[in-house]
């Protein structure tokens, strides 16, 4: 653990930091207290999100302040109020009303980074409904797949959206009631089972007052992948809303009058969790970007816009270091004051590239979609230390637990799980009770409860805790696949392969790559009567991005007719992974000998 | 080059990267990368490709230009 370490000058820290003493908050620090800081319902009805983050603003002192600036495509630029956003949500809440969905009920949306993917959520929110982001990246199959295990009774989307990913499996999801098509478009031009979202909220009260709201009611449902099985959905409660404005505070150091831009989707949790509630409960304003990556626009939208908190990933990061230090140089970026990452680990040379490109470090931090925020994090007053995921927020318990060699962690005499010497890889684990821990997989009892040992929510990531407290991330402890920042289950992956007459079996991993940190490869066995060709290699990769979408379609496929299997007959995927980097095989003693 | 062989080659780069993609079915000013539901990286080693391919150097100032069927075969048939 030697190398560079970043050191926070006192005068970086003069500037009105919210945390400017980690150890001083940790000690001092309750989830009690930091509750204090939100209003609640009038009236002591109870606590909605949609309130914190929209309502308190609109109907308090500053209703005409910028809640989000969106930008189209080229760079045209709507800023919608705080009030704006206030009434049009209050019309999409109304509308839900008027088409008979009760509280509690699922409304998907699948976007693109506009002014209505918010006025969706927020009006959701409101209504007490339950909002499931769903990715514009991702193909028919994710799409059904997460509409059936969501039983959504809403979506909303576009007409461009509808036509290419949801048209052809409406038919598989009977209990989708209602599509709400967002855009300029001619009613005459509507697909058949559809609804014009535009004509509905402007036909809707922009009064609506948000009913008692329990704070563990349902609020928010965000699908992850595992090793097996379908993908869960991970409920997180509108007590959440208290992490995310805690984080928000002293892991991303948000103040009111902050140009905030969280470059994330909120297809992920990051862009729901970061992208929409978080700046907004601090009544900041949120940079909302329809564009996807571009080196160029990036720089010019962080100088144009004023951007001084920017939260973003590894592997945009990376591109943009790609793009040359010349780029930036010509922008003025000098009202950026805070930049951080989450994803995947974030190797050192970014985190020093970030100190002399952009003249700020990058600070990493650790979360994942069943923590609804963050809870390992880089601090503004905190010294850094690159390649580190930093330290666990104050209120948040973290630990590096043993794992026995089945990779379980091990649980003491007493019920606990023991924790690893310092210096020592095991799974990182927290301690329970923070507000927007998820409170189970919908429908899926069994997978929540094995998400917990000894006493700890078991994260599924490797890492080990250095002596001063700092984590480092090491690996996954499953054969989940994170490319991009984004999990892949490999499971999904190879069904969508198996559906295709040729492929008899495939196994998926990860590989390592510079750029994305693990891109998804797949080996496939053909079934008699297929030849492995050039021809057949592109038609399954085709096959696999029609319908899983670009997100998580395998990037490489190759043939293999002898995929290594357990006794019991599982595809062993580590083993397919240590052959392919060429790794010492390791335990191999449930392999299938082969005569 | 000519329009043709610029348009055969956009084709010929897109095919390892996205098979199942349809060139044709993109109009000449609509945005390649959401006509194909091709994320950032596919779009990224699209022009990757095409600057391998014809020895150009495509930093990346010009990406947006390259982001429409026409901005392409315009960069690839002007002189450089």
């Amino acid at each position: 653990m030697t190398g560079r370490v970043i050191v926070k000058s006192p005068t970086a820290l003069a500037t009105g930091v919210n945390m400017s003493d980690y150890e001083e908050e940790c000690s001092r620090f309750t989830w009690q207290e930091a509750r204090r800081a939100l209003d609640g319902l009038p009236a002591g009805q109870g606590l909605n999100i949609a309130h914190e983050a929209v309502v308190r603003h609109a109907r308090g002192d500053e209703p005409n302040r910028v809640a989000l600036r969106c930008l189209d495509r080229h760079d045209n630029r709507t800023d919608v109020s705080y009030a704006q956003l206030d009434e049009r949500s209050n019309q999409f809440a109304n509308v839900l009303c008027t088409l008979g969905v009760e509280a509690g009920e699922r409304v998907f949306v699948l976007m693109p980074r506009i002014d209505e993917l918010f006025v969706a959520a927020i009006g959701t929110l409101k209504h007490r409904s339950v909002l499931c982001p769903l990715f514009a990246a991702f193909g028919p199959e994710p799409i059904r797949q997460r509409l059936e295990i969501g039983a959504g009774s809403v979506l909303v989307t576009t007409p461009t959206l509808y036509r290419h990913k949801v048209a052809r499996i409406r038919e598989h999801v009977p209990l989708l009631r209602h599509v709400l098509l967002s855009g300029d478009f001619e009613e005459t031009e509507l697909p058949e089972g559809t609804s014009d979202l535009g004509r509905l909220l402007n036909e809707a009260s922009n009064q609506y007052d948000i009913a008692p709201t329990d704070p563990e009611d349902m609020a928010l449902l965000h699908f992850t992948s595992g090793t097996t099985g379908k993908p869960k959905g991970a409920i997180h409660v509108h007590d959440a809303v208290v992490s995310h404005y805690v984080t928000g505070r002293i892991a991303l150091d948000l103040h009111p009058d902050d140009v905030f831009w969280c470059t994330a989707d909120p297809g992920w949790v990051t862009g729901t969790s970061y992208g929409i509630i978080s700046p907004l409960v601090h009544g900041a304003t949120a940079i909302v970007d329809e564009g996807d990556f571009d080196a160029k626009r990036w720089y010019e939208t962080l100088e144009r816009e004023g951007v001084s908190v920017w939260y973003t990933a590894p592997t945009a990061l990376r591109m943009l270091m790609r793009a040359g230090p010349a780029m930036a140089k010509e922008h003025d970026l000098s009202r950026l004051r805070f930049v951080a990452s989450v994803g995947e680990p974030l190797n050192p040379e970014v985190v020093l590239w970030g100190e002399e490109v952009l003249g700020l470090p990058i600070h990493d931090n650790w979360w994942q979609t069943e923590t609804g925020g963050i809870m390992v994090a880089n601090y503004a007053c905190m010294d850094i230390r690159p390649g580190s995921m930093g330290r666990p927020l104050p209120g948040i318990e973290a630990a590096i637990l043993v794992r026995d060699e089945h990779g379980k962690v091990l649980v003491d005499q007493d019920g606990k799980g023991v924790r690893a010497k310092s210096g020592t890889e095991g799974e990182l684990a927290l301690r329970p009770g923070w507000p927007s821990m998820f409170r189970g997989y919908l429908g899926q009892r069994a997978r929540y409860e094995s998400a917990f040992a000894g006493g700890w929510y078991l994260s599924g990531d490797l890492a080990r805790q250095d002596e001063d407290g700092y984590f480092w991330f090491v690996g996954r402890g499953d054969d989940v696949i994170k490319s991009s920042g984004h999990l892949i289950g490999p499971f999904e992956v190879e069904s969508a392969l198996m559906e295709h007459e040729a492929v008899g079996e495939a196994g998926v991993i990860g590989i390592p790559d510079p750029l994305l940190g693990e891109v998804v490869k797949a080996f496939v066995t053909l079934n008699p009567g297929f030849e492995a060709s050039e021809e057949l290699r592109l038609q399954l990769i085709g096959f696999a991005r029609t319908r899983l979408g670009a997100a998580v379609a395998p990037r490489d496929i190759a043939f293999d007719q002898h995929l290594p299997h357990t006794k019991s007959g599982k595809i062993m995927r580590r083993l397919l992974k240590a052959r392919e980097l060429g790794l010492a095989e390791g335990d191999t003693s449930t392999l299938e000998v082969e005569a | 080059m000519n329009p043709d062989q610029a348009r055969e080659l956009m084709r010929k780069v897109l095919r390892p990267i996205a098979p199942e993609a349809d060139l044709n079915n993109v109009l000449a000013n609509e945005r390649i990368q959401e006509a194909l539901d091709l994320d950032s990286v596919d779009f990224l080693e699209f022009v990757t490709g095409l600057s391998a391919a014809t020895g150009l150097e495509m930093p990346e100032r010009d990406y947006a230009q390259l982001s429409t069927v026409e901005g392409c075969i315009d960069y690839l048939t002007s002189p450089h």
